[in-house]
């Protein structure tokens, strides 16, 4: 099987390598752009959210590339993400386009699909069952070791001397990384890239501004659907501090929910979880940001996402509450990246402002 | 004895007559919203987020209006109203589950709200639960409770059956309690036109600005899926690879599948609102559907809150206008 899958982040490194080596083909899906977009928005029904434009912009660009088969997500509900790959699967058949689309549903929730898919993927395949496990476990070990990445990267932007420098040595970590074959290799792997990016260059005078990154899953993953958000914010002298990681967000999802600190967090806010995709989450992390003592938080949601609504109408008694400025962006195939641009740099200013008057003790600013 | 007040809309129209009948036999009063308005509908838009749909707006112009007429307002957390679906996971849609938050945090000066959690995937015994807990704060006797349950089933049952029979929910509302039913045009119609959607917004004439009327005055009988009983709609949700994972958007799917395969029914119209997420997907699996199914004509109307009457007018003729030259066709 020629076999593709939605590309979220940095993590497309790690599915390549799967794929690659249980014995099929790969097709790695393009980094999503105004095409991908356009194509997604031409055939999605209006209202379906960006992510799911994103993905069927995705998955007519991979079959032109002549990929079969795309492996996926399913869900259980009440976020529509869960619905997604049947709806795909049925615009691509009514364009005509004979694409197999196999969605892993969450295995507790009906053990015998999750094994009957699994088992398809796995014999079509032909590698023995010994190899398929290692190859699984390599490829969490690479998921894990760029989420540590990622995540170090955010802390050495804002000191960075010169500006992009950190972005490209992340790139050239995460290219040993996709090198790297063994569990061991990805340890080595993932020190080198570590000791290149504590490398970069630092002016340590500088005084970042914490900011959180709250909101749905996707477009908080996928840089080009927030328009490169975190870097940005990283050039501007912010740290950021992301609150989904993908490696934490399949670990949680797959086998057990310990989110119940986060949902103990929102209780008093939201007194219902989970509402689908991560509406919970926003409200119980924006608690704990405030709570860590955050100098802002940045809320990223698709338009019409119905758990971020939920949570955007309860988040500013929140941000009232607790006095933590919160920064809403409904993202859609509308925005631009001077648009966020913008709101983000005048959000900055007013952190800024904040806190130099906290500092003299001016007390709070009211907004 | 308290006030009770309840929002006439969201779930209203399906199961108005069951609270009605529970708080009264255990001696409150019941008073409703005003019918919806262009004053509710402001209230709504005032204080609700400004991302939400146009059903939850309303619904909280709703309880907006209610406040000061009332001891408390009515909102339950409708989380799930039957196990269903292929994880028995059905819900209601998210905003419905983060609705009496969503309501605190927005509105001021809100009276205390009745927002036990309905979670009917539960088992047999939940309802009895909800309904125990919400006596117990207001004082009743477990006696009673019993009793007033007992009653309030009855009532629904009746409801549910002149559903059945046809009626439409705020004629059957009004038959239960003591009205009369308006008498049924005899004559032919012309077409049988089904209309799906969630109820709030296919019985809400303000949000549809009419379309029943209209589908009236055009001679058009029209079917909804609350005159569908529960066996029939359980067996089109074989019909799908996956069910959704919303009750209303299941309902509606299911009901605009059984049409589908009726030989009576003309014509399908979905009505939903503005940005409705689940309706994204409900709304395009319904025109695929239909395409597979034969072609039988589809139309969604989308409604907002500047939606005109002249514009569903125009549509719903060119709609009916359509369904007659194709019928000519076929004729010849």
């Amino acid at each position: 099987m020629r076999i593709s899958f939605p590309r979220m982040g940095y993590s497309y490194i790690a599915f390549k390598y799967l794929v690659e080596n249980i014995g099929h083909d790969c097709v790695v899906p393009p980094e999503p752009s105004k095409k991908t977009l356009d194509l997604g928005v031409r055939y999605s029904p209006e209202f379906a959210c960006i992510p799911f434009k994103i993905l069927m912009g995705t998955y007519l660009e991979v079959a032109e590339m002549g990929a079969d088969t795309i492996i996926t997500s399913g869900g259980v509900g009440p976020c529509r993400a869960g619905y997604y790959w049947i709806m795909h699967q049925q615009i691509l058949k009514e364009l005509g386009i004979e694409m197999n689309i196999i969605g892993f549903e969450p295995p507790l929730h009906d053990l015998r699909d999750f094994w009957k898919k699994l088992k398809l993927v796995w014999k079509s395949g032909g590698v023995s069952y010994k190899e398929f496990v290692r190859v699984l476990q390599v490829a969490w070990e690479k998921l894990k070791a760029i989420d540590d990445l990622e995540q170090l990267s955010f802390h050495v932007r804002p000191y960075e001397v010169v500006r992009g420098e950190t972005t490209r040595t992340l790139w050239k970590a995460l290219e040993m990384l996709d090198q790297a074959c063994t569990v061991a290799d990805i340890a080595a792997a993932r020190d080198e890239g570590a000791r290149l990016l504590n490398l970069v260059t630092r002016d340590e005078t500088r005084d970042p501004l914490r900011v959180g990154i709250i909101g749905e899953i996707y477009v908080v993953l996928e840089p080009s659907a927030n328009h490169y958000l975190q870097i940005m914010l990283g050039e501007m002298g912010v740290s950021v501090d992301r609150s989904i990681y993908l490696t934490g967000y399949c670990g949680r999802n797959t086998i057990v929910t310990p989110e119940d600190d986060v949902f103990a967090m929102a209780r008093p806010y939201l007194n219902e979880a989970p509402i689908g995709g991560h509406g919970v989450n926003s409200v119980g992390e924006t608690v704990l940001y405030a709570k860590h003592g955050f100098d802002g938080v940045v809320q990223l949601a698709p338009f019409a996402c119905i758990p971020e609504i939920v949570a955007k109408s309860i988040i500013p008694r929140i941000s009232r509450e607790l006095d933590i400025p919160v920064l809403t962006l409904f993202i859609d195939e509308q925005t631009g990246k001077a648009g966020v641009q913008t709101r983000i740099e005048a959000f900055i200013d007013l952190l800024e402002k904040r806190r130099e008057r906290k500092r003299k003790g001016r007390g709070r600013l009211v907004v | 004895m308290a006030t009770i007040g309840i929002p006439r809309t969201l779930a209203y129209f399906i199961y108005f007559p069951f609270w009605r009948e529970f708080f009264a036999s255990l001696g409150h009063n019941v008073v409703v919203s005003s019918p919806t308005s262009k004053a509710i509908l402001d209230k709504g838009v005032k204080e609700a987020v400004n991302d939400a749909c146009i059903p939850i707006k309303l619904y909280h112009g709703h309880v907006a209006d209610l406040i000061g007429k009332v001891d408390y307002v009515f909102t339950p957390r409708l989380v799930s109203l039957r196990k269903f679906g292929e994880f028995g996971t059905e819900t209601l849609c998210p905003k419905f589950l983060g609705l009496p938050d969503m309501l605190r945090a927005s509105i001021d000066d809100l009276p205390p709200l009745i927002d036990t959690r309905v979670d009917l995937r539960q088992g047999r015994q939940e309802l009895f639960r909800v309904c125990r807990d919400i006596g117990e704060m207001l004082g009743a006797a477990r006696s009673d409770i019993r009793r007033a349950v007992a009653q309030a089933k009855r009532r629904q049952e009746r409801f549910q059956r002149l559903l059945y029979q046809g009626v439409l929910p705020e004629q059957a509302i009004e038959a239960v309690f003591g009205g009369t039913l308006p008498s049924v045009n005899q004559g032919t119609p012309e077409f049988s036109v089904a209309v799906v959607g969630y109820p709030y917004v296919v019985y809400d004439p303000f949000v549809n600005v009419g379309l029943f009327g209209l589908l009236e005055r055009e001679n058009a009988r029209v079917y909804t899926q609350e005159m569908l009983p529960a066996r029939k709609m359980a067996a089109e949700a074989r019909k799908l690879p996956k069910n959704m994972f919303w009750y209303f958007s299941n309902r509606a799917l299911h009901g605009a599948l059984y049409f589908m395969a009726q030989k009576y029914i003309d014509g399908i119209i979905h009505v939903t609102a503005f940005a409705c997420g689940p309706d994204s997907m409900v709304d395009r699996m319904m025109e695929l559907q239909a395409k597979q199914q034969g072609g039988i004509p589809f139309m969604s109307i989308m409604v907002d809150e500047h939606t005109g009457e002249a514009g569903i007018r125009t549509r719903v003729e060119a709609f009916l206008d359509m369904l007659r030259y194709r019928r000519q066709k076929h004729e010849n």
